[in-house]
């Protein structure tokens, strides 16, 4: 199987350790996994924001990089989520307005083969427990593109579960969005940031040691949000604790 | 160019991309829902139908025919009730052991006048067990609308297992969209309040059932 | 009177204020907080909810799409049934029809069944101007009509407002508007249902004339259909004389038969329950029961101008029930004033901007005042895919484009105020668009990491004034990857 790591632009550019992480805990199980360097970005921003036309060149550029891969694992709910869900709709409203069925065609092989990282443990490799050591107390957030787009449902904690030493706790309001949204936490900063601080409140009423998420967006969110608020918990990609083992642990 | 004809219009032009074979009403609705849910004996849907009716606080009682009047009795005295307003078709007996003073609506009766009686009874058309509802429709045992409005205390009177359903859809099937029909499920209540249901407000704000026969 | 919503701010700047408004937050998490669970335990009783919703959403569509047909199926139905049909294209011809037909009764005042289609269309405020009183009757509309306030939520107009806070307005105020309220009143929600009731009790007896929405009309009988919990709707339905229903032309169903769907869906979104205390329907006029003149306005107001959007048109399948209000995070800390709208939450951003178009301030800024977190799809009974909606608008809004308005085709100039993140949106696409200028920007990054500052002047403190910034990494990604080998080359 040819499997493609797809990173994302967001961790490739600042978040490298959860890449090393999905590198470092795919090849432990045995996974040959490739970084095509041509890749860059889905588009997910500029569709989210009203730039369809201005995504439509980056998906097409994707299809491109990672056409011919049985599988394109991505360490990001939404940005599988973009590719998953809307790469298909980039193509009908393509067609509705008249341009015929070229870009559906051309998206068509990635969108199948794109899974996420919880998604293709679980559902590909068929492994829960990835051996992993981690001796934390961590309540999980389940991201809303994870959870609602994607429907990941119990894969994370099935996963989470089985690593050794590690306390799970459950996270109050977990299925209520943490306020990051994209250009919405620019553009409706205020409401962002209150929606952020309750997340946070609801993390530090668990006790945990770590708020561990499947998308680094959510988590910049609220890790700058801890920061600002001077709690003490890390943010954490679910990629990180994964790939830790008691050789070597993370962060 | 009327309203009419500009309204009716923009819909034509909004909807030029709706394909000319588009589907026929029988097509187009995928009805895979339930008919009822659950499979119950008819005591059981009684049951149910008492149960779901107490949880939004009507109080329900059960007799039979000879029992009726006696127990409509005893329930107006027990709320106290100089007056009841009586639907022209009320079977004679029901109240036959009531002293309470009858009120008839009549086509001239003001609401003013309807306002000042203390309780009504009424039969009904159809009973939903599912979602604890009574249906009127205006029949003789249960009179014009506002009958069971103006009082404070509605006592409604359902012919178990005739009058009895499981299901919304089956309620839907036995009634005449023709009929002015009135559903109830429980005294009034509003949810204005900080979204929490409280019981009582415009309309009757006691709301007895009496299950009839069925045993 | 109610407020205009002519000249709203934007969302952003509406929503700072709720933002900062700690008893305001605290009365919609409360208040939404205890509808969420109970919604969800309503649901979960029907275990055919999804079929239920798929077939809702059939239903809606098929009719839709075939407006025209069923409405004047409705129309023939109606009129044969004694009542009188008329049709409005905007909100002040709706208006004027209504305040025509209750001149002609020589009254002077009306009592009002909570109706969306009126507040949308600014009824109360018509009629005041032609001499006529319109009495709220529901109680939250009668509280926000007391308090001289807007409306904030679809079911619940006063969710805003606490309990303490509506004895306030009932002491202070409902003795301007006719039975002041009772001595000593308390703010236990029962007396302060008993005060409305009292209140209202001698207007209801006194109305020739009703005015009513409805929740929906059946084409092929002419019967509308009123949800209601309170008994005001069944008050005003059926004591006047006269009762004239506004109700938009999206709200017809094609058989008696398709409320066995609505029905099951409405009441367990809406208030959480089984089925609401009450449920009227009447068809026409009825023989020595209740109204002997029954006039029905059929609205359009923007909604034909929504229905030729093929994205932005399954708006119409809204039963109005508010189960997407009472999940949203952005509307549980912005507060229902903010959509600058009587229909607030994730359905009034797609709804509003629609209806209205998107060239004011507050429409054009309502479809991003969502973090797109899907929720609103979740619940949504008749499964309008709002997420999907806000984004199509979303490129209306900053990229213009065909649309059509009053009944005419436009092609729409993108929003002022764009034009800079139009730019900044070109410029990061042709950044992502090569991998080599991407990484270029990448180590330029890295190599000036620390001079990076943890917070942001200018525009970048949307971000920073609320979270700190992540620190930039020595090397991105895609070099170590390149330097190590795919890892290969470091010592695992």
């Amino acid at each position: 199987m040819r499997v493609a790591l797809f990173l994302t632009c967001l961790n490739d550019t600042l978040y490298p350790d959860t890449g090393k992480a999905v590198v470092k805990l795919l090849t432990r199980l045995g996974v040959d996994v490739d970084f095509p360097m041509a890749q860059t970005c889905c588009g997910q921003a500029h569709y989210n924001t009203g730039y369809r036309h201005e995504a439509e060149p980056l998906a097409l550029h994707f299809a491109d990089v990672f056409t011919g891969y049985d599988a394109i694992v991505t360490p990001s709910g939404s940005c599988a989520a973009m590719v998953r869900e809307l790469y298909p709709r980039m193509g009908e409203r393509a067609e509705a307005e008249g341009r015929g069925g070229t870009l559906s065609a051309h998206l068509a092989p990635v969108v199948p083969a794109t899974y996420e990282l919880t998604e293709f443990l679980v559902d590909v490799l068929g492994v829960t427990d990835v051996g992993a050591y981690y001796p934390r107390t961590v309540t999980y957030h389940p991201t809303c593109h994870g959870l609602r787009s994607l429907g990941l449902g119990e894969r994370p904690y099935q996963l989470l579960r089985a690593v050794k030493g590690l306390e799970l706790v459950e996270l109050p309001g977990a299925d209520e969005c943490c306020g990051f949204g994209g250009t919405f936490a620019v553009k409706n900063a205020d409401v962002s940031a209150a929606m952020g601080a309750d997340k946070i409140r609801n993390a530090e009423s668990t006790g945990a040691q770590a708020l561990c998420a499947a998308d680094n967006s959510c988590l910049m969110h609220l890790g700058g949000t801890m920061s600002r608020l001077k709690v003490d918990m890390r943010p954490v990609h679910i990629a990180e604790i994964l790939a830790s083992t008691e050789e070597r642990s993370a962060r | 160019m009327s309203s009419r004809e500009i309204v009716l219009g923009r819909i034509r032009r909004a909807l030029a991309d709706v394909p000319a074979g588009d589907h026929a009403y029988a097509d187009a609705v995928t009805r895979d829902y339930l008919r009822e849910h659950g499979t119950r004996t008819r005591e059981e849907t009684a049951a149910l139908l008492a149960e779901n009716l107490s949880e939004y606080r009507a109080v329900v009682h059960r007799t039979d025919a000879d029992g009726l009047p006696a127990l409509l009795a005893r329930l107006l005295t027990e709320r106290g009730a100089t007056s009841v307003l009586v639907p022209p078709g009320l079977p004679a007996d029901w109240l036959g052991a009531s002293e309470v003073t009858r009120v008839h609506d009549r086509a001239a009766s003001s609401a003013y006048e309807l306002e000042k009686a203390d309780s009504v009874v009424t039969g009904c058309a159809v009973a939903i067990a599912e979602t604890g509802t009574l249906v009127l429709d205006g029949s003789p045992d249960q009179g014009r609308r506002r009958i069971t409005l103006m009082p404070d205390h509605h006592i409604c009177v359902v012919h178990v297992p005739d009058q009895l359903v499981s299901s919304l859809p089956q309620a839907l099937e036995r009634l005449d969209p023709a009929r002015p029909l009135t559903w109830i499920s429980g005294p009034s209540a509003t949810s204005d309040i900080e979204l929490d249901r409280v019981e009582g407000v415009h309309g009757p704000r006691a709301l007895e059932v009496v299950l009839l026969g069925g045993r | 009177m109610s407020g205009t919503f002519l000249g709203m701010p934007a969302f952003p700047k509406a929503a700072r204020e709720a933002v900062g408004d700690e008893r305001l937050r605290a009365n919609l998490r409360h208040a939404t907080h205890t509808i969420r669970d109970k919604r969800a335990r309503a649901v979960g009783e029907l275990e055919d909810w999804e079929a239920l919703r798929e077939a809702g959403k059939q239903i809606k569509d098929h009719t839709l799409r075939h407006l025209d047909r069923y409405l004047v199926q409705l129309e023939e139905a109606v009129t044969a049934a004694g009542g009188i049909v008329h049709w409005a294209c905007d909100a002040a011809e709706a208006n004027r029809i209504v305040a025509d037909l209750v001149k002609a009764t020589g009254e002077t005042e009306v009592v009002k069944v909570k109706s969306m289609a009126t507040q949308e269309i600014g009824l109360n405020e018509a009629l005041e101007a032609e001499g006529i009183r319109a009495y709220e009757t529901d109680l939250a509309e009668l509280i926000v009509q007391l308090a001289d306030d807007r409306p904030s939520h679809i079911l619940v107009p006063a969710i805003h407002r606490n309990r303490g806070e509506i004895r306030d307005i009932f002491h202070d105020t409902m003795k301007n508007w006719g039975r002041p309220a009772p001595e000593g009143l308390t703010d236990e929600p029962a007396e302060l249902a008993e005060a409305a009731r009292l209140h209202l009790r001698e207007k209801f007896l006194r109305a020739k004339v009703a005015i009513s929405g409805a929740n929906f009309m059946v084409a092929e009988s002419g019967t509308l259909v009123v949800v209601e919990s309170e008994g005001n709707g069944r008050m005003c339905l059926t004591l006047p004389e006269t009762l004239i229903s506004v109700v938009g032309v999206e709200k017809v169903v094609p058989t008696w038969r398709d409320l066995e769907v609505f029905l099951q869906t409405l009441p367990r979104s809406s208030t959480a329950e089984r089925m609401n205390p009450y449920t009227s329907t009447w068809t026409g006029t009825i023989d020595g029961d209740g109204p002997t003149a029954f006039h029905l306005v059929l609205l359009d107001n923007g909604r034909t101008d929504t229905l030729a959007d093929e994205v932005g048109r399954q708006a119409l399948r809204c039963i109005r029930c508010s189960a997407c209000l009472n999940v949203c995070p952005v509307y549980e800390r912005a507060g229902g004033h903010a959509y600058g709208s009587v229909y607030p939450g994730p359905i009034g951003a797609i709804l509003s901007p629609q209806l209205r178009g998107t060239t004011s301030e507050i429409d054009a800024s309502l479809p991003y005042a969502s973090s797109l977190c899907g929720a609103c799809y979740d619940v949504c009974p008749v499964a309008i895919d709002i997420p999907e909606v806000l984004v199509h608008l979303r490129e209306r809004v900053a990229q213009g484009g065909p649309a059509v308005t009053r009944g005419e085709k436009v092609v729409l100039r993108p929003a002022r105020g764009h034009a800079a993140e139009r730019a900044a949106m070109r410029a990061a696409r042709w950044v992502l668009g090569s991998p080599g200028v991407l990484r270029t920007g990448q180590r330029f990054a890295a190599r000036t990491r620390r001079l990076h500052p943890r917070t942001l002047p200018g525009p970048g403190r949307a971000w920073s004034a609320s979270r700190d910034l992540p620190s930039m990494p020595a090397e991105p990604f895609r070099d170590w990857w390149q330097r190590t080998n795919g890892g290969k080359g470091e010592a695992q």
